[in-house]
């Protein structure tokens, strides 16, 4: 398919702006532009059937089955759109006077006093864009808080192995040392390499629970048990929130900072890769380092505060506001007994795909599950030559998104599955039978599980060619 | 009331049975009893046409000014139609991030073409996927300067203030020293910058137009800096950029910019977008999602995620950055903001917004509202006012008109397209009456 540009004419334009009604006034030379400007030029018909033709090209939710694990891709629900459309949220200049945005600094109030009972912690901002802003904002205020207390050895910060990359990246950001932690066998922290680990230089801990096994960790509270007797403090990332939402609070396993993914958990749209919101959840001990502009009520308004001993300002303003204003939607919807209910249904959800997936295929670890479940390709492929990447692939011509591939890393061949709660049984049902049948023609015809996907827009692409010779832009002089 | 759950509980009854428990509850035994909770201590759900009603009648609660004379960092320039139209597409909108490139072209192509986009409006070699906004990507340039030898970064005095403050606490996360390059009549003082400048500085980062409005002469700037080994970042607004010397021309290694003026509404201040492109030399160094030009199997041209040895999900602990989710749908929008306009229609925004500040900053002098600073502007500047601002801008409001924004010395005002001449000289009249 042609690019924009390739599209473009000459002359051709769209009429928006009318013409000049005061003076001209002209630029000074000395500060004018003199290298050419390559826009496209096009009418609004191209424009309008370019970006059709590019949608037809997109796997969304809405297009169908989503189980990328971690990645919470539950149903976007359609009133958050035409409400995160109202003109009483688009068209508020974030620097107008107070008395004039209270609607906005209540959505922004409101959704932190919701967020608090979920997560029983004391505070919350929503300047973080994205769970890893959140992670950075995480460990500056445990950074801040060891710092005001002159704790300087804290240098270092624990990571389990079965991390999301972003942890450690975080950590690496905010001027910490990473102490990886190996994990037992079922995804759960090694207590014993836990506690050889926490220590006087021990900043902290990051951990997701459930774990990126899907399992909920037991010893919870003895791992933040022995993080804050080493004088540590406890993140949670959120990513996995989902699992137990209204079930388990992060605040009563022991943690005292969480960042919240409002593009996962809380079912605002991912926009093919944002934006998110990474909402920072602290109990009292952090309070007074929270970023900039944290709304407070006060005598019946609501106005910003500064924390006294602020990290500063992690982005301009207050952070992601329309997805705020989608999952404070969300939450009203749902309401406490909702989100118990919806954590429930997506813990079910993927123990029933998981059943219906074993008999066909080696789960990484057995029994019952939370939210989420992997599956491992070791021996199929040791059998058939079939990789997990394959799977993956066929998967694509059923109209299926694939499960989130190779992650987590301790497991070889890794397919992780997070159905969420929003798909009904006959999907599930329908999933299961497909990928069973692709696992069945991994032993009988490897071949086309190598060459798929054959039915979507493009094949599999040369990834390595795309790297070793990084072609970034279109080249106007080609 | 509404989980959007599809299940009936027959079917979850069934459900359960297969799994082989016989309560939902069951499911959570890993879960210490200890902290299992009860219930929430909120409200019930409620239904859609509740919830409705309650959002709306929080949108209510905020005043939509008619007239709006305030920047600042996030401008009312006129959306297209058809930036809504083509982005509220459901695939595009409930899509994640690219990972998958055979089903995931409609997304990797709309990057590419904004990356291409970008790279003309700064005059650069390469551009990521977008970042946070303006003020995380300045603060993300800063960390792809600095180096061992290198460890501190110059920041104008005269950026914006929100850009400033987030360069600190990046820099103050990684142990970067930040050093604020003075002002002098409301510019970056050159000469106070060359006293600065020393062999361990990473960058200088400038702001054109600068916060108040002032053009800075940023071929100046930058050559000072790479006299002294220090790379030049300039942050620029996308729309100026379409007639005032590309950073490429000032001699920029790398430009960012808050991309909100491309087609995104004010919003309370997000999400916008940020966007970063730079040099060929410093391209690996770039954080974040880039898309990248290949072949697929039957040899065709596609798009896929590109350069990924840089980014946190294999780097980990040595990755250039964290960044993971960007702003991808609001670089949709910037891209076909930027396709709708075409260069005639950018260029013809940026001399609108021009001209209008100053037809605007004319009229404002001859009723005793002073230019503060001397020199060249581009649709922001700061007038001295004949009363106290708050006692202006309140009159203002009053009158369903959101004046500038109140800075030390003044009242930093702004204006785009959107501000018709009858507007401006609505408010001159208002104003007169205010001082009269």
């Amino acid at each position: 398919m042609n690019l924009l540009f390739e599209k473009s004419v000459p002359g051709r334009a769209c009429t928006l702006l009318p013409d000049c009604d005061v003076p001209n006034a002209a630029l000074p030379e000395q500060f004018a532009r003199q290298q050419p400007l390559h826009l496209p030029e096009l009418s609004e018909t191209d424009i309008s059937r370019h970006y059709t033709e590019l949608s037809k090209r997109v796997h969304g939710v809405n297009d169908g089955f989503y189980p990328l694990g971690s990645c919470t891709m539950k149903y976007n629900p359609a009133l958050n759109e035409e409400i995160a459309a109202l003109p009483g949220f688009t068209g508020i200049h974030p620097l107008q006077p107070e008395y004039t945005a209270q609607g906005c600094m209540e959505v922004l109030a409101e959704a932190e006093r919701i967020l608090c009972a979920v997560t029983g912690m004391e505070a919350m901002t929503f300047q973080p864009a994205a769970g890893a802003h959140g992670e950075f904002t995480g460990l500056l205020l445990i950074k801040a808080y060891h710092r005001s207390r002159g704790d300087l050895q804290r240098t270092k910060i624990l990571v389990p192995d079965s991390a999301h990359g972003t942890n450690p990246a975080s950590a690496t950001m905010t001027g910490f040392e990473v102490v990886n932690v190996p994990s037992s066998p079922d995804g759960c922290v090694d207590l014993d390499a836990l506690r050889k680990a926490a220590g006087p230089d021990t900043a902290g801990l990051m951990l997701t629970n459930p774990n990126t096994l899907g399992l909920f960790d037991k010893n919870i509270l003895e791992i933040t048990r022995i993080v804050h007797e080493a004088g540590g403090l406890n993140y949670y990332d959120g990513a996995n929130l989902n699992a137990v939402m209204g079930v388990a609070r992060p605040g009563d396993m022991g943690f005292d900072v969480v960042h919240l993914n409002l593009h996962k958990t809380f079912s605002t749209p991912h926009g093919g890769g944002g934006p998110g919101s990474g909402a920072v959840g602290v109990k009292d001990l952090l309070v007074p380092f929270l970023p900039n502009r944290h709304v407070v009520e006060k005598d019946g308004h609501y106005t910003f505060e500064d924390a006294e001993q602020t990290i500063g300002s992690v982005k301009a303003f207050y952070g992601n506001f329309l997805v705020v204003v989608r999952a404070l939607c969300y939450m009203k919807m749902l309401g406490g007994d909702g989100m118990r209910d919806a954590a429930q249904t997506a813990v079910l959800n993927a123990n029933y795909l998981k059943k219906l997936l074993e008999p066909h295929c080696d789960a990484a670890t057995p029994g019952l599950c939370m939210h989420e479940f992997v599956l491992t390709m070791e021996h199929l492929k040791k059998e058939t030559g079939v990789s997990a990447m394959d799977v993956a692939k066929s998967m694509l011509d059923y109209g299926m998104h694939p499960p989130t591939m190779y992650f987590p890393l301790i497991v070889p061949e890794a397919l992780m599955f997070e159905p969420t709660e929003t798909e009904s049984k006959e999907t599930l049902d329908w999933a299961a039978q497909t990928i069973a049948e692709i696992l069945e023609r991994a032993h009988t015809d490897p071949e086309s599980l190598h060459a798929s996907p054959t039915r979507t827009p493009i094949r599999r692409p040369d990834e390595v060619r795309a790297a070793r010779t990084p072609k970034l832009r279109y080249s106007f002089d080609a | 009331m509404g989980s959007y759950l599809p299940s009936t509980a027959g079917q979850k009854r069934q459900m359960l049975e297969a799994v082989g428990v016989s309560q939902i509850e069951a499911l959570y035994d890993n879960v210490p009893a200890s902290i299992r909770l009860d219930g929430l201590d909120l409200a019930p759900g409620l239904s859609e046409m509740e919830v409705s009603a309650q959002m709306c009648a929080l949108a209510d609660k905020n005043h939509v000014f008619h007239t709006i004379f305030r920047g600042a960092g996030a401008y009312d320039h006129y959306i297209p139609a058809i930036v809504e139209r083509v982005c509220n597409k459901e695939e595009f909108l409930t899509a994640y991030t690219p990972y998958q490139a055979e089903i995931s072209q409609g997304i990797l192509q709309s990057i590419f073409e904004y990356q291409t986009m970008i790279c003309e409006l700064t005059g650069m070699d390469a551009s990521n996927a977008s970042v946070y906004d303006g003020a995380s990507a300045a603060a993300e340039a800063v960390a792809m300067c600095r180096d061992r030898k290198r460890n501190r970064a110059l920041v104008s005095a005269a950026a914006h203030p929100a850009v400033i403050q987030t360069i600190q606490t990046y820099c103050a996360g990684a142990d970067t020293e930040v050093a604020l390059i003075p002002t002098k009549d409301g510019r970056t003082d050159l000469d106070a910058l060359r006293a600065m400048l020393c062999d361990t500085d990473a960058c200088v980062y400038l702001q054109q137009p600068n916060f108040y409005g002032n053009l800075e002469d940023a071929e100046a700037t930058g050559a000072v800096a790479h006299e002294a080994g220090a790379k030049f970042i300039l942050g620029i607004h996308p729309i100026a950029a379409a007639i005032l010397k590309s950073p490429r021309e000032c001699g920029a290694d790398i430009a960012v910019g808050e991309g909100q003026p491309l087609g995104m509404p004010l919003a309370f201040g997000g999400p916008y977008l940020g966007f970063m492109a730079c040099t060929q030399a410093l391209f690996r160094k770039l954080p974040g999602r880039i898309v990248g030009e290949t072949v697929d199997a039957a040899d065709e041209r596609c798009f896929v995620l590109t350069l990924q040895a840089r980014e946190q999900h294999i780097r980990r602990e040595k990755a250039s950055s964290n960044i993971c989710s960007n702003q991808a749908l609001c670089a949709m929008r910037a891209a076909v903001y930027l396709a709708a306009m075409g260069p005639q229609g950018l260029q013809k925004a940026a001399q609108l917004s021009y001209a209008k500040a100053h037809y605007l900053a004319e009229e404002l002098e001859k009723i005793g509202f002073p230019r503060r600073y001397p020199g060249a502007f581009f649709q922001e500047f700061v007038t001295e006012t004949p009363l106290p601002a708050e006692q202006i801008l309140a009159k203002l409001e009053a009158h369903d008109i959101l004046g500038g924004y109140p800075v030390e010395g003044g009242i930093l005002w702004c204006t785009t397209e959107k501000n018709t001449k009858a507007q401006i000289d609505a408010l001159i009249g208002l104003l007169k009456e205010v001082c009269a």
